[in-house]
């Protein structure tokens, strides 16, 4: 049996701001998820600004810890990663960060980022081989080796600058790629090629992939499974099939509605009675609340959880109280897939829902 | 039919001079009609946000118009002094801006921000009679009056994106050139301050140029929609045909790779990157990516032909259709 190779157990977080920490915002409610360990899946995590979409990503990347519960690596917490752990983690788990500008030292070549990586991983022997790996890499995700290497950053378009960010992580083959909006400056047309590209190369080297967005046309189109946040908070997550085309949580809905598709005549005119910028649900009630057609007076009062409404779906919202409630590593089963069977061993894992008790 | 409002005739825009100058807008000839909203819809580099600064004749040195006419109501703009512009903008064509963040004067609040606007071009405006229309322009965009007394940094992204179209729509102009008004906005917000913009433009009888690269937000706002694709338009037509029956390879391409809602399929990108515009290849610009390329496609460029009432494509797979 196979355990996730990220593992994320009610992991959230709080930014303290002001003087001596006396002000704070919750960024992330917790979230349960399984990454990796199973058959290739790609997971998106959709939201709008201040979701906590990247606070997320950065999680589960442990460039920052969580306020409560914790990201497993193997079985092992991210903050206890010492040594050849954390390089096996460094390797294993890649990132694909929106700014294809930034990433890149405008004195360097922008292939350095891959012979660095070959180089420090050792990838290859050094010379034609470790050369013929890095070509190979470039060619998976459409670009032409002898028009990429050697180039400079600015001699080189955003879109290409960031098909050498995909290359790379492809490259170092690890088993997890987490994707921060890796294609929202990107043209549309490019857009397509990038995540083909990505998706392709993630099922044939068996790659787990999150991808975090706020575009849920290209999270249908690439994902298997879905997690919607609305300000801190996962409403609705599961099969994405079922999110997007039949959207239970009247936020799903409104985002699901608010989508200009590309096709004139689309419903998109009608009109919304949602207040133009609400302020925010009250605190300790459901955060949607003041923007809800179908509020009611218990939305004020509690935070609803996550109801499973079907097999491959849940959904926070007290429309569909009926339904039992989802627990954690329920939740985490309906991110990671088609991968049910893992399920067993990971909830034999002790403890699953340590983190979700600390709020 | 009515004489075109905005018509512009084969206009050309350099940045630099001499053989290294980047041919941005290379021969782009459209027109709008009174009242309609029209969408200039590009990719990055395709020129179209070029062409929206050279209609306000915004464009700063090294961009300079190099050839062609843009008339408003008859008038070349691109001859006017630099006096004379200022008094058409936002009088007769205004402009919502890209990124309302940078546009907005940080220390000033919303209220003298669109009194300054409305004093410039009326100067004996008494300061109560400006503040009544200020109050008034606030609520046509959907914001209360008691944001005149707020500064840019209290609102948020689509507030501030309300208070640029209330400042460009203050002096009643004709047409609106808005340059990508909500790319920074999420979907939901981008949705409301586009149907603030059809509203205004509808009670206004102002026409609108929505530049852009979102090609849902294209379907769903504008009229009539013509692509442009490295300096030049492709085609030009009615929306709702141009998205059912694209005639130019990149048109189709460029639908083809847009992802739906409606079942899943494989995303398909357009091989290839765009061409340099210091240097654009012979012929047709798109020649060397499309699939459909024939000889005389690098020979010479195919012309713009009227295939259908109002529909427009510049390539030879159409000219039979003449």
């Amino acid at each position: 049996m196979t355990i996730p190779v990220l593992d994320a157990r009610g992991v959230s977080k709080v930014f303290r701001t002001g003087v001596l920490g006396g002000r704070h915002a919750v960024a992330l409610e917790p979230v349960s998820l399984w990454l990796g360990g199973g058959p290739s899946t790609v997971t998106a995590v959709a939201g709008e600004s201040g979701s906590g979409k990247t606070t997320l990503a950065r999680l589960l990347l442990g460039i920052i810890p969580p306020t409560a519960g914790a990201v497993l690596y193997s079985g092992a917490d991210l903050r206890a990663l010492r040594g050849r752990e954390k390089t096996a983690f460094r390797k294993d788990v890649q990132a694909i960060f929106q700014d294809p500008f930034e990433v890149y030292n405008p004195f360097y070549r922008a292939d350095r980022v891959l012979w660095t990586a070959a180089r420090k991983f050792q990838l290859a022997p050094p010379g034609a081989a470790r050369r013929e790996l890095i070509e190979q890499a470039l060619r998976a995700v459409g670009l032409r080796p002898d028009e990429t290497l050697g180039r400079y950053p600015h001699q080189l378009s955003g879109g290409q600058r960031q098909r050498i960010m995909v290359a790379r992580a492809l490259m170092l083959r690890p088993r997890v790629i987490i994707a921060d909006e890796p294609v929202s400056m990107i043209d549309a047309s490019l857009r397509a090629t990038i995540l083909d590209a990505l998706g392709r190369q993630a099922r044939a080297l068996d790659i787990s992939v999150v991808y975090i967005t706020h575009d849920l046309a290209t999270a249908y189109q690439i994902s298997e499974t879905i997690l919607v946040l609305y300000r801190g908070a996962t409403v609705e997550c599961g099969d994405v099939e079922l999110v997007i085309t039949q959207p239970q949580h009247p936020y799903t809905q409104l985002l699901v509605r608010s989508i200009p598709q590309p096709a004139p005549g689309a419903s998109w005119a009608a009109s919304e009675p949602a207040p133009a910028d609400g302020a925010g649900g009250a605190a300790g009630g459901c955060r949607f609340a003041d923007r809800c057609p179908h509020v009611m007076p218990i939305c004020h009062r509690r935070e609803p959880p996550l109801f499973r409404t079907a097999d491959r779906r849940a959904v926070a919202c007290f429309l569909y109280a009926d339904a039992p409630e989802a627990a954690p590593s329920e939740v985490a089963s309906l991110t990671s897939g088609p991968r049910d069977l893992a399920a067993g061993s990971a909830a034999a894992a002790p403890d699953v829902a340590e983190g979700s008790g600390s709020r | 039919m009515t004489a075109p409002l905005l018509d512009v005739q084969d206009l050309r825009v350099h940045y630099g001079r001499s053989d290294g100058a980047v041919r941005a807008v290379d021969g782009l000839t459209f027109f709008v009609r009174e009242g309609e909203k029209f969408g200039l819809a590009g990719e990055s580099g395709c020129g179209k946000s070029t062409s929206a600064l050279a209609f306000l004749g915004l464009l700063r040195s090294p961009g300079r118009v190099v050839g062609g006419r843009i008339l408003l109501d008859g008038v070349d703009l691109t001859r006017l002094s630099e006096q004379e512009l200022r008094q058409l903008r936002f009088a007769r064509i205004s402009l919502v801006p890209q990124g309302a963040m940078n546009s907005l004067n940080p220390v000033m609040r919303v209220r003298d921000q669109i009194a300054d606007t409305i004093a410039a071009h009326e100067p004996r405006v008494r300061r109560a009679d400006a503040a009544v229309r200020v109050g008034a322009l606030l609520e046509s965009v959907g914001l209360r009056r008691e944001v005149a007394r707020l500064y840019p940094h209290e609102l948020s992204g689509g507030m501030k994106q309300r208070v640029c179209i209330a400042m460009a729509i203050a002096l009643r102009p004709r047409i609106i050139i808005a340059d990508e008004p909500t790319s920074a906005l999420d979907v939901v917000v981008q949705r409301q301050v586009l149907q603030t913009l059809d509203d205004v433009q509808r009670r206004l009888g102002a026409a609108v140029i929505l530049v852009g690269h979102d090609m849902g937000v294209m379907a769903q706002f504008v009229d009539r929609i013509g692509i442009m694709y490295a300096g030049t338009l492709v085609e030009i037509g009615p929306v709702a045909e141009v998205f059912a029956e694209p005639l130019h390879p990149y048109t189709r391409l460029l639908i083809a790779s847009l992802p739906s809602l409606g079942g899943k399929r494989e995303l398909r990108g357009i091989p290839g990157l765009p061409p340099s515009l210091v240097s654009p290849p012979p012929g047709c610009r798109f020649q060397p990516r499309c699939p459909w390329a024939m000889d005389r496609c690098a020979a010479r460029a195919p012309e713009a032909a009227e295939v259908r009432p109002g529909h427009w494509v510049s390539c030879f797979l159409h000219e039979a259709a003449r």
